[in-house]
């Protein structure tokens, strides 16, 4: 179709210069940003004389705190996830193709439980430290030992479970490069460690920014570690303006303003994104034949994946183990299936719809690049960044709201009471995950549809291909990929998803990760390891098809030139 | 539409139907609880209640203030009937959004004492939690110790452990120490205890009994159920901890020991008003309070039932008079006092 008439008939019907694609993309956008507004809306209200007294006292602390953690986590996922990200893309060593995998395993295992595992290991009153006291006669002030309850320690604890999301983009990125890259920069006499700092790792920053905002946006959300760690970042003192001083006014500005710092991120990460959009423009790309590491240099290889694997998810997997297999005879009864069934099909069904949304969004962002478009999908992607609290408490408002609403009516012209329709039910749990997740699933779609050129579009079209076979036999396959790691990740996060599932879920409703908090919040650590593995375990199988997804997905990329 | 869409989009609609099938259904009648306190220490004794007077009861549990939050935007349409929480000053502010009702039964003021009740009914405790000095036996006498103002003392410098202030329990201790000595002394106590930590505030009141068992410090504050907890525990490292520390009574010539209650009060838009009650007055029965003693090493706020064997090896002691409601009303002022006294 000329491009001339086809721009004269989308005029029609156009509003604000948006057309009926654009608004559907708009409206959506806006409802899932409907959480994080009732946020900035409550913050607009005055507060009391709480905002002060913060000022005076520990608010500095909340912004240094942040900041550091943010910097920290980031820097730490970084650290780690690109180093093995690079060995097991473009190199070959022993145990190589099992690292592959092994290496997101972490992701399953949510950051409370790490904290709480490790604080059990490594505290003073911990088997290791009493067992050095014990044989070397140290006094109570007489050694040093790193305090696991700390900001490093918070540090660290995140940085091993997320880093995971910094491989898994940065391998894509590795196994995306093309060959005749490393090729030129080899002949032109380049060694491994020049080719990885001024070749490999420019061309995937644009990945690896992607997957360090995602692991910054999760270590500000996070509330778990930091406040059993002592530690007082935005997220501990939104809940101790809000739960202790009775403020929800004070507690939604100090939101508010993580939500600024988020902002800032985000603006950061699309700026230096834009700068380097396509990775390789020439029609040759296959994937460069890995280089052999042997010997020494095999053995370090193999080793530096290996620490990740350790102390990610080996040790804590093992502690809780040990605690399960004491526990697990009176912990494990009747009421074990209903959880692992509640918590499987909510982390099933909300992957499907975010991705879903995801696609949505997604194609609206790539069709039709109006400005209000790219502002109303950015908007929906602040949740990310939100305590799940924050959110759901967004999420219990307006839909209280509607709830009113409609049973007013019903009562007025109607004469019947319609109750609580939304407010209760998993609809409002699921609404929650679409507003808390749904940037995991766009990171991921987007991504692939940038794979896409749009000149291929217009190559199938010219060849005769209708717009649904544009869709079916050039996207799909290509999207394919992409659309696993949306769907897994997703699934993985919604099965550790803790605090809007408590806020939000029907009566008599658990899951295992409302379960294992139950527990835990008791202080019964022991107690709750069998259905914190249990999450654990659940998360692995999806982590290991998302690996085979990833790798697939490749092969499918090479197998069209 | 591609046809390789469609399994996709089938297989979705399958998972999204059976999810939302999996939201039980309310039936009138059935009692309705918000509830604080966790599952596990509270659904035994609802399904005695359920057997015993043929009512269902469908539980919720959460944090008491995303309950309330739910509970307040709710409205008339809630279909709670009962919050129950594990914190007095909670029950006070559910009061004061207008979230509860008042309630008068015969039963309920027998069973229950007036510090531990609403004066007018809104709610009512049904378990006391007390929270004393915990110390080492090893390193420590009685009769080095005296009350909670003793521990601000520069003589314990580098001997006490105490959780983070974010806890509740901390937060009920410092606004019930402002009723007693007002604003300005206690804020000098708070420093001075501050003064005294051995290390940063963390972890929660287990841990800090442990690291008094470690010899990380010297002495702690702690609820007693968490060390009857660890009495008890199946954890042979918990067990021998607990017994390398005793329980101290402070302020026993003075205000009292620190108490805090459970407790439940029905909604303000309760539909099962009169169910709501009867299990009220069952929890108060002394077969339920027998149960709290027992189950979870707290205190039993009817009279007539005495507590726990372990319990009672830590003796006997003056629980402080004041209406636990006030601890509620000086939550905010003591929040602030420790922010300002740097307790982290």
């Amino acid at each position: 179709m000329p491009a001339a008439g086809r721009r004269a008939r989308r005029r029609q019907g156009r509003w604000l210069g948006l057309d009926l694609g654009s608004l559907l993309v708009v409206g959506a956008a806006f409802c899932l940003a409907l959480p994080v507004l009732t946020v900035v809306l409550t913050a607009l209200q005055p507060a009391g004389p709480v905002w002060r007294h913060l000022a005076e006292t520990v608010l500095a602390d909340y912004l240094i705190n942040s900041l550091l953690l943010m910097l920290g986590v980031g820097a730490g996922a970084l650290l780690v996830g690109v180093p093995a990200a690079w060995l097991v893309s473009l190199h070959e060593f022993p145990g190589r193709r099992w690292f592959e995998w092994a290496l997101l395993l972490p992701m399953a295992v949510p950051a409370y439980i790490i904290a709480y595992t490790y604080t059990g290991l490594l505290d003073y009153a911990g088997p290791l430290q009493s067992l050095l006291r014990e044989q070397f006669h140290w006094s109570r002030q007489g050694y040093w030992f790193p305090e696991v309850r700390s900001l490093p320690g918070a540090i660290i604890m995140l940085a091993l479970v997320l880093y995971p999301y910094v491989y898994l983009l940065a391998r894509a990125a590795f196994l995306d490069q093309s060959v005749a890259v490393s090729e030129v920069s080899r002949t032109l006499g380049a060694g491994p460690w020049r080719r990885f700092v001024a070749v490999s790792l420019p061309m995937a920053r644009p990945a690896l920014i992607a997957g360090v905002s995602l692991v910054q946006m999760e270590a500000l959300a996070d509330y778990g570690t930091v406040q059993y760690f002592g530690v007082g970042t935005f997220t501990t003192g939104i809940f101790r303006v809000w739960y202790g001083m009775n403020d929800a006014a004070a507690a939604a500005q100090l939101a508010a303003q993580l939500l600024l710092f988020v902002f800032a991120l985000l603006v950061f990460e699309r700026a230096s994104r834009r700068r380097a959009r396509f990775h390789h423009a020439g029609n040759r790309h296959y994937r460069a034949r890995r280089q052999p590491l042997s010997g020494r240099a095999g053995a370090l290889a193999g080793v530096a994946c290996l620490i990740p694997l350790l102390l990610g998810f080996v040790i804590p997997a093992a502690q809780l183990a040990v605690w399960a297999l004491r526990t697990a005879p009176q912990m494990i009864d009747g009421r074990f299936w209903p959880l692992l069934a509640h918590s499987l099909l909510l982390a099933s069904g909300a992957a499907l719809l975010i991705l879903a949304l995801a696609l949505l969004l997604g194609y609206g962002l790539r069709l039709r690049p109006h400005p209000l478009v790219r502002l109303a999908v950015r908007a929906a992607g602040l949740g990310y960044a939100v305590p799940g609290t924050v959110v759901a408490i967004g999420v219990l408002l307006p839909f209280a709201a509607i709830d009113r609403r409609v049973d007013e009516w019903a009562r007025g012209w109607l004469g019947i009471s319609t109750g609580l329709l939304l407010s209760g039910t998993v609809v409002a749990l699921l609404f929650a995950y679409c507003a808390r997740f749904l940037p995991v699933a766009l990171q991921s779609v987007e991504a692939g549809l940038s794979r896409i050129r749009p000149s291929m579009d217009d190559a199938a079209r010219a060849l005769g291909s209708s717009p649904k076979g544009v869709l079916g036999r050039v996207h799909l396959p290509m999207l394919r990929g992409s659309l696993w790691v949306a769907l897994l990740l997703v699934f993985v996060d919604v099965l550790k998803e803790l605090p809007a599932t408590l806020i939000l879920r029907p009566f008599n409703f658990n899951t295992l990760a409302v379960r294992t908090y139950e527990l835990a919040s008791d202080e019964r650590l022991a107690d709750s390891a069998s259905f914190a593995l249990a999450i654990v375990l659940a998360g692995i199988g999806p982590v290991i098809l998302l690996s085979r997804a990833i790798s697939r997905a490749k092969s499918d990329h090479d197998a069209v030139p | 539409m591609p046809d390789s869409f469609k399994p996709l989009i089938l297989c979705s609609v399958l998972t999204l139907t059976s999810v939302l099938l999996a939201t039980p259904a309310l039936a009138e009648g059935e009692v309705n609880i918000y509830s604080a306190r966790k599952e596990d220490l509270i659904k035994p004794l609802l399904d005695d209640f359920s057997k015993q007077a043929g009512v269902t009861v469908n539980l919720v549990t959460g944090k008491e203030e995303a309950l309330l939050q739910r509970l307040q935007s709710e409205g008339v349409n809630t279909p709670a009937d009962l919050m129950l929480t594990t914190d007095a000053g909670r029950l006070a502010a559910a009061r004061e959004v207008g979230v509860l009702q008042a309630v008068k039964s015969e039963t309920l003021a027998a069973r229950i004492p007036a510090a531990y009740r609403d004066p007018d009914g809104y709610w009512y405790g049904l378990s006391v939690r007390a929270r004393p000095i915990i110390y080492a036996r090893e390193r420590v006498k009685p009769a080095e110790l005296s009350t909670y103002d003793d521990l601000a003392d520069p003589k314990w410098k580098g001997k006490v452990c105490v959780r983070s202030s974010d806890s509740v329990y901390n937060q009920s201790l410092v606004a019930g120490m402002i009723s007693h000595h007002g604003e300005a002394k206690t804020e000098a106590w708070a420093k001075g205890l501050v003064a005294n930590f051995a290390r940063p505030p963390k972890g929660g009141d287990r841990d800090q009994i442990k690291a008094v068992a470690a010899g990380e410090c010297d002495v702690t504050l702690a609820n007693t159920y968490y060390l009857g907890g660890m009495v008890n525990s199946s954890d042979e490292a918990e067990k021998q901890a607990a017994a390398k520390v005793a329980v101290f009574w402070p302020d026993a010539k003075t205000a009292g020991v620190h108490v805090n209650i459970s407790g439940a009060g029905v909604t303000a838009n309760a539909r099962n008003r009169d169910n709501a009650i009867k299990l009220l007055e069952f929890m108060a029965a002394d077969a339920a309070q027998r149960w709290y003693a027992e189950t979870n090493n707290e205190y039993p706020v009817n009279p007539a039932i005495a507590p726990s064997a372990t319990l009672k090896a830590w003796g006997e002691f003056k629980a402080d008079t004041l209406n636990v409601a006030k601890l509620g009303e000086l939550n905010p002022a003591a929040v602030r006092l420790m922010d300002r006294a740097g307790w982290k």
